[in-house]
């Protein structure tokens, strides 16, 4: 509880402060007007940019995190992440195909395409989970999935019919919550809610798979169900993660490792922590985006890579001891 | 009185190889039943096709009277608790954690209780906060063991228990298998230490080739015969003050 308490109050923090600095430097006096008046431009900049982006990074954060959480207990291993089952990688496809195809400019088009995506790779992993006990030959089926769904999306900027279409397609692809506001963040609501509910259904199924398929079989627990919850859950928390702000690496795969410690492993109890950090880092890493001084904006997907590999093997690491056999 | 585990005529194919063949035992309440043989010999396979895990190519298998592939997820719990010989642990999980995983369907606090109880018994309470990748391969048994205890199911199966133990952790460990056998439970666990199973099982069931070759009290169903044919050995049981102690040596031919 403590963890969680100070977590929430970390990630509240992290919001206040991506809400107060960006781009723009405010004056003290033009922070008051923010608060006084509402129609000021202060306030648009607070109330109507930032704010709602920083909650945006929050939301595909914890999506990214509890993600990560799920899948490293589903399938018993440290390195797995969101993207491990394929679902990432089908909904960047639905999305590619989307922009690639012109229809980007209708409303939620995109969005709904990356869902699609991530959904129909999820169905069909969902439906492996629960058949199949050995958490390596799920793996072995992400991967073929991820490689499909990768290989796929090269087709797509393959057969393009202009750079221009590529560039766009791309610059999806690396991630961003810029110009992300509330409207974005309620759609991605429902399927966030579902994959929590899911997520937390499927705890103790997590926490009884630490002593293998075979004792998680006669535990008494329904397995089958569990598992095929696990990777749904996580599929939509991904699908919706990847509509909002595109591909965003690293954060699914750190967030439980920043927090397992603090609940003496146990996979069930990594999940919500990991939600938390997942926030917090998303949004810290967004902020960077926007403060660091380029011509262009840094990407979010970007910043995660660049920031979350360095940081990743330096927990790696130190966690290696615990990692042994 | 309905056996707590029963196969009859059971076998198991494992793509065209059979690797067991029309075995036909029965557990008993408040027995441990010892299962024997060489490396290979179908021991585990013997145990998988009782409890449901592997899939049964001839015969029946019986939990509590029922046909085992017909009992639900539950009701199979129920009636049966499993150690696999495998003894990693995913997680580094406290050994309260693991041991309480026996009673998920029990309330947190209840299922803590019964957890430390257990570990107690063992002589692992002290260690109850420790993570279990944390610890020697003999504490980490005793937390098992204590896992399997915490599940309170009428029939305890487990795969080679004392393996890799040293001789006190292994008498430990057989001594409380035999309190739950005493406490009304059906007991049937793998072992290779013949001595150890002659001494605590009630029965034993010596397998070879996926056939099991006898059944019965220990030092007959070891018989000289026996051991010359299961495990290639030129042996014999010397009675002791301590209970029977085998002296073997190895068939020249073997």
């Amino acid at each position: 509880m403590k963890l969680l308490a100070f977590l929430t109050l970390a990630l509240l923090a992290s919001l206040a402060v991506a809400t107060c600095f960006g781009e723009t430097a405010l004056s003290a006096a033009q922070y008051a007007q923010a608060f006084a008046q509402a129609a000021s431009a202060p306030a648009e900049i607070l109330w109507t940019l930032r704010l709602p982006r920083a909650c945006a990074a929050a939301l595909v954060g914890a999506e990214l995190g509890l993600a990560g959480a799920v899948m490293q207990g589903l399938l018993r291993n440290p390195l797995a992440d969101p993207g491990v089952l394929g679902v990432s990688a089908f909904a960047a496809l639905g999305a590619a195909a989307v922009i690639a195809a012109g229809l980007a400019g209708a409303p939620g088009a995109v969005e709904l395409a990356a869902m699609a995506g991530a959904l129909g790779a999820g169905a069909v992993v969902a439906l492996l989970a629960a058949r199949l006990r050995e958490p390596e030959t799920l793996i072995l089926f992400g991967v073929a999935l991820s490689a499909l769904g990768g290989a796929a999306t090269a087709l797509v900027f393959n057969l393009s019919p202009s750079p221009i279409t590529t560039s766009q397609v791309m610059n999806w692809l690396l991630g961003s919550a810029a110009g992300r506001g509330w409207g974005d963040i309620a759609a991605a609501a429902v399927p966030s809610l579902i994959g929590v509910a899911l997520a937390a259904y499927a705890a103790r199924g997590l926490a009884m798979l630490t002593l293998g398929e075979e004792t998680a079989a006669l535990s008494g627990l329904p397995m089958a169900r569990l598992r095929a919850a696990a990777v749904a859950g996580a599929a939509l928390l991904t699908g919706a993660a990847v509509a909002m702000v595109g591909v965003v690496g690293f954060v699914g795969l750190a967030a439980p490792h920043l927090v397992r410690g603090s609940v003496s492993d146990d996979p069930a109890r990594t999940l919500a922590p990991s939600a938390l950090a997942g926030a917090i880092l998303l949004v810290l890493a967004d902020l960077a985006g926007r403060m660091i001084p380029t011509s262009e904006e840094l990407k979010l997907g970007v910043v995660t890579a660049l920031f979350g590999a360095p940081l990743f093997a330096l927990l790696a690491w130190r966690a290696a001891r615990s990692w042994r056999t | 009185m309905t056996p707590a585990l029963e196969l009859q005529g059971a076998g198991v194919a494992l793509g065209h190889r059979t690797v067991l063949s029309a075995v036909s035992l029965a557990a008993h309440a408040g027995e441990v039943l010892g299962v024997v043989g060489a490396n290979g010999a179908g021991k585990t396979t013997l145990l998988r096709a009782a409890l449901g895990l592997a899939k049964l190519a001839a015969g029946t298998a019986r939990l509590g009277g029922r046909d085992v592939h017909r009992l639900s997820e539950i009701e199979r719990a129920g009636l049966a608790g499993y150690l696999p010989q495998e003894r990693r642990t995913a997680w580094n999980m406290p050994a309260w954690r693991i041991a309480a995983l026996g009673a998920p369907h029990r309330p947190p606090a209840e299922a803590h209780a019964l957890a430390l109880a257990a570990l107690e018994d063992m002589g692992v309470g002290a260690l109850a906060e420790r993570g279990v990748r944390d610890m020697s391969g003999g504490e980490r048994a005793k937390v098992l063991i204590a896992r399997l205890v915490v599940t309170g199911a009428p029939l305890l199966v487990a795969d080679e228990p004392a393996a890799g133990l040293d001789p006190s952790a292994a008498l430990k460990v057989m001594e409380a298998l035999k309190a739950r056998a005493r406490a009304g439970a059906a007991v049937v666990a793998t072992l290779h230490d013949l001595t150890l199973a002659a001494r605590d099982c009630d029965r034993l069931a010596v397998m070879s080739g996926g056939r099991l070759l006898a059944l019965g009290p220990s030092l007959e169903a070891l018989s000289p015969a026996i051991l010359a044919e299961a495990f290639g050995l030129d042996g014999e049981w010397v009675v002791t003050p301590t209970g029977p102690v085998l002296a073997a040596r190895r068939l020249s031919q073997g």
